[in-house]
């Protein structure tokens, strides 16, 4: 069953258009993360869920109800902002409680939605503290406890653990996913972090200028990009990207100067027509080196120029034609600047793209 | 650290730390009567001095007798002191008709005060919780409006309001005074409140709104336990403003009601008989205490205010 649907939604802040015609259809339970780089509307498109923004044009249903001129209240959707945005004159109790009270709910019946809350999330020893008196994870634990006591099939979560440090995001990470499981409520994720979308996500969706660029697995996003942005903005480090033409229409390749890819194994869309302008995309840790490199279909020697030890792996930097080249090695390799290595990779887990629009072929 | 010296030293001892290092180390020696500190502290001991010496004359010549004032010794501490003065100035001093002193005035400005105060700062800061967090339609016009307001003379508007007064009925009394207040505070307060409420972070309002308060839920269960210190100061400015107004508190008032300031001066300025000079003095002293001890008692929560709003936090 369809739980959030999002129509044709567009909104303009005078003549600058945030979000262009989206649509987005989110199945119930579904964990979705809005990805993106900042400004390309991911959170403003979550406020419009919310009803904190009003929409120019388009429709949202949640849960089969037509909500977009609702208030947040009436919408059915618990929040959570990324500055925990706690009041800070209440208690923890009474935090988690405004919302109830405004809903005017008995007293019994806000004492136990408040308990399990506190139970689900382990804060039951600091229901009576200050917002003040509590670490930064503290704080987002009661701020993910306001959206759980309101009872409700939609969660949405805006960047909630960007003002954490790498440690307790991490663990926070693993505290959502494992509160999802046990919930099955419908989630709605924003964040920058490539990491927390790609643990977390059932499905992404890539935000860029206020359009939805690819909603898919993580898997599919990860290794069939639709487009250049989408391929150079998901993975750490980033994907290689060689320019060149496409050639032969019987056994099609790539040519970049001298270097030539066979591209027989690569899984086109639509057909290999040969064209002028084409980019090639690899990423770092589908490049293979040494004797592994000489058994992939296209293998190449080059020299190393930069190597970056990042504790579990090291990353190389070199050059393939007039092209930076990066790949991922075993830390435990001794690479050394200025050695000479055979590199190779399979284009089949290449990602071909038209050099004028940036779509994959 | 194959130097011999340089082992052998470090062997010595780590109590020997201090002795090892040469040249400048820890921390860095004041002199106490350099050039410079004797320029700043004899700068501020100077200006200092200026602003508190007409203090110093008035405290003084109010406790003097009126023989003592005609020796002429401004400077001189009371031979003998005395409070008659400002018994004189408080209760029995006269000002035009009336011969009560300013029991009269501080009593008409406490009442002019109060409500105003209190008026004045609660549509303020309605209006800017409103400006700053619902952006209805039309919000920057009314904003500018009002900006505007507060840079408009307030003597240009003397007479329209007397004639306005008038219509109303309310022309001499004290509720049209208040009235007057209550409006001129209106655009400085507004903006005041405009900022700070800014300056909260927007997701406590969104936090709210998605909990489900209204626009007057917010205001009072999270806007306004939150700003405490943007209502000290907004209440020291209007505080020490309307007490200290005279041109709206001489023009709108009839001499039963005439605020405090206008009575000071009443006294100060009237011409028969001999000149009191210590009478004078304790009834400005008196007339002043009020915002003096205003400034005293929230001075720490008046810097909090004016930081919280400047800054962005």
């Amino acid at each position: 069953m369809t739980s959030v649907l999002v129509r044709d939604l567009s909104l303009n802040f005078g003549l600058i258009e945030v979000l262009k015609k989206l649509n987005i259809e989110v199945a119930e339970g579904e964990f979705i993360v809005l990805l993106g780089p900042s400004g390309c509307g991911k959170s403003t498109l979550l406020n419009c869920i919310a009803g904190l923004l009003d929409v120019s044009a388009g429709q949202i249903f949640i849960n089969g109800k037509n909500v977009t001129w609702e208030e947040p209240k009436d919408r059915g959707i618990g929040m959570v902002f990324q500055s925990y945005a706690l009041y800070p004159q209440m208690t923890v109790e009474g935090n988690l409680s405004f919302g109830l009270k405004n809903a005017r709910l008995p007293r019994d019946e806000i004492a136990k939605r408040v308990a399990r809350a506190a139970e689900i999330l382990q804060i039951e020893p600091l229901l009576q503290r200050k917002p003040a008196a509590l670490s930064g994870g503290q704080r987002q634990r009661v701020a993910i406890g306001r959206a759980l006591v309101r009872d409700v099939d939609v969660f949405l979560f805006d960047e909630p653990l960007s003002n954490l440090d790498a440690k307790l995001r991490s663990e926070l990470r693993v505290e959502i996913k494992r509160l999802h499981q046990r919930l099955a409520n419908t989630m709605i994720y924003v964040t920058h972090d490539q990491i927390e979308a790609m643990t977390l996500a059932d499905r992404i969706a890539i935000m860029s200028g206020g359009e939805i660029q690819q909603f898919d697995s993580p898997q599919a996003i990860y290794n069939r990009p639709v487009n250049r942005f989408v391929a150079g903005f998901v993975g750490s480090p980033g994907m290689n990207f060689l320019e060149g033409a496409l050639e032969g229409a019987g056994t099609p390749s790539f040519r970049a100067g001298d270097i030539v890819v066979p591209l027989a194994r690569y899984g086109f869309d639509n057909g290999a027509a040969p064209k002028d302008r084409v980019v090639l995309g690899i990423r770092p840790e589908h490049i293979f080196h040494g004797a592994a490199a000489s058994s992939q279909p296209f293998s190449k020697e080059i020299e190393i120029e930069i190597v970056e030890p990042m504790g579990s792996d090291t990353l190389v930097w070199s050059k393939l034609g007039s092209h930076n080249l990066s790949f991922r090695v075993d830390s435990e390799k001794p690479l050394k600047v200025g050695d000479r290595v055979p590199v190779g990779f399979d284009p089949a887990r290449a990602s071909l793209f038209d050099g004028s629009s940036g779509n994959r072929l | 650290m194959s130097n011999p010296g340089t082992l052998a030293i470090t062997i010595a001892g780590a109590d020997a730390i201090a002795d090892r290092l040469e040249g400048p180390h820890g921390p860095k020696p004041r002199i106490a009567f350099s050039r410079r500190n004797i320029f700043i502290y004899g700068v501020l001991g100077v200006a200092a001095l200026y602003y508190l010496l007409p203090l110093y004359v008035m405290i003084v010549t109010s406790l003097k007798g009126m023989p003592e004032i005609r020796l002429g010794n401004v400077f001189a501490p009371p031979l003998e002191i005395t409070f008659e003065p400002w018994v004189k100035a408080w209760a029995t001093a006269c000002t035009g008709l009336n011969c009560d002193g300013l029991s009269r005035g501080f009593w008409n400005s406490v009442r002019i005060t109060v409500p105003s105060v209190i008026v004045s700062i609660a549509i303020a800061s309605v209006n800017g919780y409103a400006l700053a967090n619902w952006r209805f339609k039309g919000a920057n016009i009314f904003f500018t409006i009002l900006i505007v307001g507060a840079f408009i003379p307030y003597q240009v508007m003397i007479y329209p309001i007397v004639i306005v007064l008038r219509n109303i009925g309310l022309y001499g009394t004290l509720y049209g005074l208040i009235i007057v207040h209550s409006i001129f505070g209106m655009p400085i307060l507004t903006l005041l409140f405009r900022n700070y409420f800014t300056s909260l972070p927007e997701e406590l309002f969104k936090a709210a709104r998605v909990d489900g308060a209204g626009f007057w839920g917010i205001y009072f269960k999270i806007m306004m336990p939150m700003s405490l210190p943007i209502f000290v100061v907004a209440m020291i400015l209007q505080v020490t403003g309307i007490w200290n107004d005279f041109l709206f508190g001489i023009v709108y008032t009839k001499p039963d009601t005439y605020p405090m300031t206008v009575q000071l001066n009443n006294i100060v300025n009237s011409v028969q008989g001999v000149k009191e000079y210590n009478v004078n003095m304790a009834a400005t002293l008196l007339t002043g205490l009020v915002p003096l001890i205003v400034y005293f008692v929230s001075g720490k929560l008046f810097v909090r205010g004016i930081a919280a709003g400047a800054v962005k936090g």
